[in-house]
């Protein structure tokens, strides 16, 4: 990653980012997200098949965006969700360096915007393969049946609120289930109302999911709720034939009509 | 087995004043004649007022322990519990758990000045302590009150302050926000820390009480020690969010200090040593 | 009382199992599906797992239940009647093969439920609640017992602990009347000790806990905690499965004229936490949050309830999305 790391102390030696996002091996040996403001530490900045958590939800985030211009160390999710945050006008893209790695974990030249589009047009979009053969299994499940997984897996929930907050695109100041009047989600955790929260949260990003998986590794009791979401992605694309994070003009899909819209789906 | 901690006394609603368009002050009268009889509290002590089914919300008590038989307390209509406080009317039944919290040390203060400034809504939480010492008023030497509003029609406790200008032993002084006057207005105008300045009381033998929003007491201190208060000899309320009201819930402490055990009464000594977490 | 060590073999420990369990609420750990280590109430005595680090959520459940009931309401035109909680249907629950450090929290919990008045619901929980403790004979690199004062082997907390030795057997030590009750219902289990020595494992020490609590006290104006905590995303996982964690939350829920009030866990790390009516917040940002939970159990605690709030079990670095090590963090926090 010498490459990531004379990019990193280059930008911040020019001073065009004062900080740089990626990751780093903390001292117990677990990677995790590094932020680096001087140049000397970038030689801290590692790359590999460890680097998985989804780095973008920090680019919304108070603190880090107070250090000033950011640049960040962006796999396909992120980028993706990158272009999802300029779409929603969440980030302007002139604030932000993407250092773009590849699939098979290279440093990307990504110029501009139009350079991350282009990659990630070219990319496959889909569910990643790892989540893909669960979801097919679940869908082999009858309603009956995918009620009663979920209703397993949903009764350990302890509404940590650990999915919503590792999600870069749960940016809400106030998240609906913050919102008291009316109580729309109860704010104990018991099924019923983990439930439903956990749907709720799955509609909101319906069309906007990007497919990290972050908030079901976030999960610390193990509940696979990035299948909630991947599977209103495959739904999205099956009605509509559109993915996520394509473009910074992209309109959501589900809050935006459009005259040849598919209504199969609604009744 | 004795009633639970969580367990609110139920109070009938037996008056409600209209404040100013969304403030209101109710005066409540316990149910159970036992639990009146056993109930006492002091000036500066707060509880949790609740509607059952929207749940509980924070706030002083704002009538004098002097004044036995009720409790009053007034309340601005803001979030769920409020509102639904907001929509009660007479005869309804409201939940209070209390009084928790320190008091006002109006003992310590006989034979003193007392100078109460207050902005906006928070001269309910002062309310108590001002009766409390009017209704002892020769215990006291001479009593301000400096009480400022966005607008005249912020102000509250209307019929209160006509009684405070009326009487000869008190010295009232509103104002007003500059724009906030009407025509026949005939207090001052201007932010409280400007028309304290300008009254310029005495710090000689006196205590000075202020609670209001932050900004209020940022400018207002200043004031107070340019006029020659020390740190000690001037009070003030902490207000942050609780949810039990007794040490347990976490929630409101200000460094290890509990605003609900050691508060909500502070002296500016102690705020100074504080963390700004309030 | 004096402690008094017994030896309890293999098969008895079984028998003893299973004499609890056909009589009275046992809640023991077991290896669910998906490897997680969860307590279940009564599982069969072949599922219980007696190899485990560390559950992902800690036992607190059974003192301080993620929802508790406070209180039923009715209400009817203008007259209102409230049911208190009958405390007296509260049962008797035997917590089996939980670790020291879970079993020292609840120490921590009465220091937090029971400093200036009581409460009732949790003290009623714990007067209910007989512990039978698991030495750990396992630990990993989250681990840190050591360094708040406890051990893999420590009594607190425990009315009989529980300690493996090499042959499979166990010693009990016998540590409370409560405990005592329950070897006095089966003596026959329970035999003389051997020379057979228990297997303890050895959980280095991080940081010294006094050192730390003294340093912290000057240290609320630190750079340390904004420098520390811009990886921390702000959700409440490490207070949900912190065993000593005790904030909560007070909502009501109606369901047409009826209700009740309940309390639930809450979290030091959620920004509503603090959060006023009129939008002031006086921890506005993510770093003030973070030294929140940092101070509130290595500063404040020690000094307000005369207890540490920490047993060094782990579990919020472990189950941190984003590492946010909190043995870690005390270790620099000792040097700062």
């Amino acid at each position: 990653m010498t490459s990531l790391i004379a990019r990193a102390k280059e930008l911040l030696e020019n001073k065009t980012v004062q900080v740089v996002i990626g990751y780093e091996a903390g001292p117990t040996g677990v990677v995790r997200p590094a932020f680096i403001t001087d140049p000397a530490k970038a030689e801290s900045l590692i790359y590999d098949e460890r680097c998985v958590q989804n780095l973008a939800v920090y680019l919304t985030k108070r603190e880090v965006k107070n250090i000033g211009k950011m640049a960040i160390v962006a796999t396909l999710p992120v980028m993706r969700s990158i272009m999802m945050l300029i779409s929603e006008q969440q980030l302007f893209a002139d604030n932000i360096v993407v250092l773009g790695i590849s699939d098979d974990g290279k440093l990307l030249d990504i110029a501009d915007n139009k350079v991350m589009q282009g990659y990630i047009e070219k990319s496959d979009l889909s569910n990643p393969a790892k989540y893909k053969g669960l979801l097919a299994e679940l869908n082999k499940l009858s309603p009956e049946e995918k009620f009663l997984y979920w209703q397993k897996e949903l009764s350990k929930c302890i509404k940590c609120y650990a999915c919503r907050q590792a999600c870069p695109m749960c940016y809400c100041t106030r998240c609906t289930v913050e919102v008291n009047q009316p109580q729309w989600i109860p704010v104990k955790a018991n099924t019923h109302g983990n439930m439903e929260w956990h749907i709720l949260r799955a509609m909101h990003l319906a069309g906007r999911c990007i497919s990290c998986g972050e908030c079901g590794r976030a999960c610390p009791v193990g509940i696979p709720c990035h299948l909630l979401t991947m599977q209103l992605t495959d739904q999205v694309y099956n009605y509509f034939k559109v993915y996520a994070g394509t473009s910074e003009k992209m309109s959501s899909v589900l809050s935006t009509y459009e005259p040849n819209d598919k209504e199969s789906f609604i009744i | 087995m004795s009633d639970s901690i969580y367990k609110p006394y139920l109070m009938e609603i037996e008056q409600i004043v209209e404040e100013t368009p969304d403030v209101r002050t109710y005066r409540l009268k316990f149910k159970n004649a036992e639990e009146a009889e056993k109930f006492s509290f002091k000036a500066g002590q707060f509880g949790e007022y609740s509607v059952l089914g929207e749940g509980e919300s924070t706030f002083c008590v704002a009538s004098s322990p002097t004044r036995q038989g009720y409790i009053e307390c007034t309340f601005r209509k803001a979030g769920r519990v409020t509102n639904a406080l907001a929509n009660l009317e007479l005869g309804d039944t409201v939940g209070f758990r209390g009084p928790y919290g320190n008091t006002f040390p109006i003992e310590e203060w006989e034979g003193k000045n007392l100078l109460y400034i207050a902005g906006g809504i928070a001269l309910p939480p002062m309310r108590c302590v001002i009766w409390n010492t009017i209704d002892l008023r020769n215990k006291y030497k001479d009593i301000t009150i400096v009480y400022g509003a966005r607008s005249v029609s912020d102000l509250v406790y209307k019929h209160e302050l006509k009684e405070w200008e009326d009487r000869p032993d008190i010295k009232l002084i509103t104002t007003v926000d500059p724009g906030g006057q009407t025509p026949d207005w005939k207090g001052e105008i201007g932010f409280v820390p400007m028309v304290l300045e300008k009254a310029a009381p005495s710090s000689e033998n006196t205590v000075a009480i202020l609670c209001g929003p932050p900004v209020m007491i940022k400018f207002t201190m200043p004031v107070l020690k340019k006029l020659g208060f020390k740190d000690k000899d001037i009070y003030t309320t902490l207000e942050n969010r609780m949810k039990c009201g007794f040490g347990k819930c976490g929630r409101c402490n200000v460094g290890k200090v509990f605003v609900c055990k050691d508060g909500p009464v502070f002296s500016y000594e102690q705020i100074l040593t504080l963390p700004e977490e309030y | 009382m004096e402690t008094i060590r017994k030896l309890i073999r293999k098969q008895s420990l079984e028998k003893l199992y299973n004499n609890l369990s056909t009589t009275r609420k046992v809640y023991a750990p077991v290896i669910a599906s998906d490897k997680q280590v969860e307590y279940k109430y009564n599982p069969a005595f072949t599922d219980v797992t007696f190899d485990h680090i560390r559950s992902t959520l800690s036992v607190k459940n059974v003192v301080f239940p993620k929802v508790e009931n406070l209180f039923y309401y009715t209400n009817k035109q203008t007259e209102s009647t409230i049911t208190d909680i009958d405390l007296n249907k509260i049962q008797e629950v035997v917590l089996w093969g939980a670790h020291p450090c879970d079993n020292a929290a609840f120490d921590t919990l009465r220091s937090i439920f029971c400093w200036d008045i009581t409460d009732e619901f949790f003290a009623k929980r714990l007067e209910k609640l007989v512990v039978i403790g698991l030495s750990c004979h396992l630990s990993d690199e989250y681990c840190f017992c050591t360094s708040v004062g406890l051990a893999p082997n420590s009594t607190k907390g425990s009315d009989i602990l529980l300690s493996r030795l090499k042959n499979g057997d166990y010693h009990a030590d016998i540590l409370t009347e409560k405990g005592n009750a329950i070897v006095s219902a089966s003596p026959e289990l329970f035999e003389s000790v051997t020379n057979e020595e228990a297997e303890i494992t050895s959980v280095k020490q991080k940081f010294n806990h006094e050192q730390v609590t003294a340093k912290l006290s000057g240290a609320f104006e630190n750079p340390f905690w904004v420098a520390n905590s811009l990886r921390c995303i702000g959700c409440g996982a490490c207070a949900y499965v912190c065993p000593t964690c005790a904030c909560f939350d007070i909502q009501d829920e109606a369901r047409g004229k009826e209700g009740k009030r309940y309390r639930s866990w809450d979290s030091c790390g959620f920004g509503l936490f603090t959060l006023h009516t009129s939008g002031h917040n006086p921890r506005n940002v993510q770093s003030q949050r973070w030294r929140q939970r940092i101070m509130h159990k290595f500063s404040y605690m020690p000094e307000r309830n005369n207890s540490l709030g920490c047993v060094g079990c782990g579990r919020c670095s472990s189950g941190c999305p984003v590492d946010m090590n909190i043995a870690e963090q005390l270790e620099a926090l000792q040097n700062i």
